[in-house]
């Protein structure tokens, strides 16, 4: 049986098609025999769907759920007494949310594994860290929100850490302006999610006309572009406004989800989104889930070798992306690299149903 | 009078100026049938209502002849006049339900209010504009005087606001939106109509389709396809459960052969959006998870889901595929599914199955449910009688003569 600790001494990157390849074909075909002999769900899937778990003979034939039965069912593959934390998906209200069970081996390997991929890019000493959010989205510390737990998993990172916003969110300027002060001679760590970062640090910066000495700072944020898609607002958009109100130039956007904390996609200094040798992504057509070559845009199929206690290995996602290459992106690290096109939109159905109750 | 045209409610189709003559017209009245086959006419050389096939069966449906066959086919000796002002709540996302639903109370003699879809699809503006055209034309002025084509958002008080007036409503839509709407009153001695959700299923004889030519399954299969991709399977009237008659043998052989052609027809017509793959994906899992009586499960790609059952459920109108799922079962006799029958169930398509067996079905059964029985292709063909009421006897009163 594959584990994990077989390659947290492997670069993170290091990794070539066929080596990878290898490694992965083994490692999910391991991980599946082991939830499906564990969570019954997954098994009854499993077998009507007509996989056996024994005989696969290339990733792409691995099988994969839809992300979204995180949502309608408790799945999971140890005994709930094992479970130590619950994280969730930050649904806005009336949402359902996600709901991931963590025992001590995974959420041990989510911090690993995650320890070890921003420090390929930020490097590993502690750096003072601001997060650009406020204290109180770490509040509950029993459920854990995908907000809260990213704030938790990156704080690794930082020392001297402070919150830019206060409890209202309202951007508190004098704290910031103090904790460029105490480290102005330092690398800083500024961390946040990225409609946050755009909505309650640049945009009101922007409007007050303030610029911040932050020439030495790294940020990183992730968490979706939609609500900045909606006001037009892209990657390139996003670094060059950034730059502009505080002089960062390193920043780095991340992908994850809560399904597969730790294992995150990060972008490199090329702009591209890398998978590491604890993720990997595939492009499945919509019209019969076959694997896409790169360079084709699809439904994005989202591997990890992270999960244990809950069946999250390999996950059809709802979001379309595209692989540009493998093993060559001009950053020199190895593996895939891949862009998100964006969330698959809502479809107009058709069919005699709601003349009032959907509010049309 | 009505509210007048304000920024909530837009007049589509009628008189600016709020009025509306309620007064009623014999049922197949001479001047409402040659509207319609004027509207037909017109909707049928109108270039743009070509773009649009649901608008063309409209305007088919309209047609002379048609219109000449309902009105035979009434044949009331009562003396009948429309109730007076019918209000028509019409769904959102069936651009042109509404369309039918004007002129089935139309033949019926009334003075119509019809809500038309909010959001803005082609199809209501080209009907909206043949009929304004033919409302400009002096003989027709009796009928435009009886008829407003409204546009609102969901807005209660301006919903309780034509409710309180009209002598019947007419409510297309789903379960909770009929049961919001039926909060706000109708006069006492007003009727309502409501269009609820409904099930259907489709009965196939095995032998049947392995007897077939190539020619006809094609045909079949075509048809088929209109009865439920075309509308997301989401009509209901597009079934979800597909029940296969005939002795075990040629059985399978017979599934394929069917499903191999759909499959082929939908491949080539239909287009999968990638959330409906997701969705059907979605419910595969779910079916999986949650039932003990599925035997098997196909994937034809994405577009086309099988799930077998080998026992069906009393509450089975609960398992509803869209886009392209179906649930299949095997019955050697139709009448050990009458458990499964409520007054949810509305039509039934049958192909190489004898009409009188399936008539007895429901009849000898006593069941409360299936108001149609129609051949495969014909699921989505509204007309006068629909969900087992006959709309024009429904929306008209009986003036006793002796």
């Amino acid at each position: 049986m594959f584990t994990l600790n077989d390659i947290m001494d492997t670069h993170a990157f290091s990794l070539e098609h066929k080596e990878k390849d290898e490694l992965y074909l083994q490692a999910l075909s391991d991980l599946t025999k082991h939830h499906y002999a564990r969570c019954s769900q997954y098994k009854r899937l499993l077998d009507l769907l007509g996989f056996v778990p024994d005989q696969f003979k290339r990733v792409e034939d691995i099988p994969f759920i839809p992300v979204r039965l995180f949502k309608k069912y408790d799945l999971l593959s140890v005994e709930r007494s094992q479970v130590i934390k619950t994280m969730t998906s930050s649904g806005t209200t009336g949402q359902s949310v996600s709901k991931i069970f963590l025992d001590k081996d995974t959420s041990a390997y989510q911090t690993r594994v995650l320890t070890k991929l921003v420090s390929c890019f930020i490097g590993k000493k502690r750096l003072p860290m601001l997060v650009i959010d406020s204290r109180s989205a770490i509040k509950d510390r029993n459920l854990f929100s995908a907000r809260g737990a990213g704030i938790l998993g990156f704080s690794m990172f930082g020392y001297d850490i402070a919150y830019a916003l206060d409890d209202q969110m309202q951007l508190d300027i004098p704290l910031i302006q103090a904790f460029i002060e105490k480290h102005k001679d330092e690398q800083v760590l500024l961390f946040g999610f990225t409609y946050m970062i755009w909505e309650h640090f640049y945009s009101v910066l922007k409007a007050a006309g303030i610029k911040l000495a932050l020439n030495n700072g790294i940020i990183i944020h992730g968490g979706g572009w939609k609500k900045l898609v909606e006001q037009s607002v892209d990657n390139d958009t996003f670094k060059k406004s950034i730059f502009d109100i505080s002089g960062i130039a390193r920043i780095y956007n991340y992908y994850g989800m809560v399904e597969q904390t730790g294992s995150i996609f990060m972008e490199c200094e090329a702009g591209y989104l890398h998978a590491s040798i604890f993720s990997d992504i595939l492009i499945r057509d919509h019209r019969d889930f076959s694997s896409l070559p790169a360079g084709k845009e699809g439904l994005m199929q989202l591997l990890s070798l992270l999960p244990l206690s809950y069946p999250g290995h390999s996950i059809l996602s709802e979001d379309v992306g595209k692989i540009l290459g493998e093993d060559n992106c001009p950053c020199g690290r190895k593996g895939k690299y891949f862009k998100i096109i964006g969330r698959i939109k809502n479809a107009e159905v058709r069919g005699c149903s709601d003349t009032y109750a959907a509010g049309a | 009078m009505l509210p007048a045209p304000d920024n909530r409610v837009q007049y589509l189709v009628g008189k600016s100026d709020g009025t509306l003559c309620v007064q009623p017209l014999v049922p197949y009245d001479e001047l409402v049938c040659e509207f319609l086959n004027s509207l037909s006419a017109a909707l049928l050389s109108d270039e743009a209502a070509k773009l649009y096939p649901d608008v063309i069966s409209f305007a088919y449906w309209c047609r002379k002849a048609n219109i000449a066959r309902l009105k035979r086919e009434f044949a009331e000796t009562h003396i009948r006049l429309g109730l007076g002002m019918v209000f028509h709540i019409t769904p959102s996302n069936v651009p042109i339900n509404f369309a039918f639903s004007y002129a089935f109370s139309l033949l019926a003699g009334n003075a119509n209010i019809v809500r038309a879809p909010t959001k803005d699809f082609p199809q209501t503006r080209v009907v909206c504009g043949a009929v304004s055209q033919l409302f400009a034309e002096e003989k027709y002025r009796k009928i435009a005087d009886m008829t407003a084509f409204i546009k609102y958002a969901q807005d209660d008080e301006i919903t309780s606001c034509f409710s309180a007036r009209c002598n019947a409503r007419i409510i297309w839509g789903g379960d909770q939106a009929i049961n919001n709407i039926r909060r706000l009153a109708i006069p006492e001695r007003s009727i309502e109509v409501a269009f609820a959700d409904r099930y259907s299923l489709c009965v196939i004889d095995g032998n049947s389709i392995l007897q077939a030519d190539n020619e006809t399954l094609n045909r079949l299969a075509s048809s088929f396809y209109n009865d439920t991709y075309l509308m997301d399977q989401n009509a209901c009237s597009s079934p979800n459960l597909i029940v296969w008659l005939g002795k075990g043998d040629g059985l399978t052989e017979a599934k394929e052969r069917f499903w191999a052609c759909i499959y082929h027809v939908t491949a080539s017509k239909y287009e999968l959006h990638p959330l409906n793959a997701v969705d059907k994906y979605m419910l595969v899992c779910e079916n999986a998870i949650e039932l003990n009586n599925i035997t098997g499960f196909k994937r034809h790609g994405n577009y086309l889901y099988r799930i077998e059952l080998n026992s069906l459920p009393d509450d089975m109108d609960a398992l509803r595929g869209k886009y392209g799922y179906f649930y299949e079962y095997h019955a050697e006799d139709i009448n050990s599914i009458a458990h499964i029958i409520n007054t949810k169930y509305q039509t039934l398509t049958y192909f190489g199955v004898d009409k009188s067996q399936l008539l007895d079905f429901i009849v000898k059964n006593r069941l409360s449910g299936i108001d149609r029985i129609v051949p495969i292709g014909s699921a989505l063909d509204i007309s006068v009688i629909w969900d087992g009421y006959d709309i024009v006897k429904s929306l008209s009163r009986i003036i006793d003569f002796k």
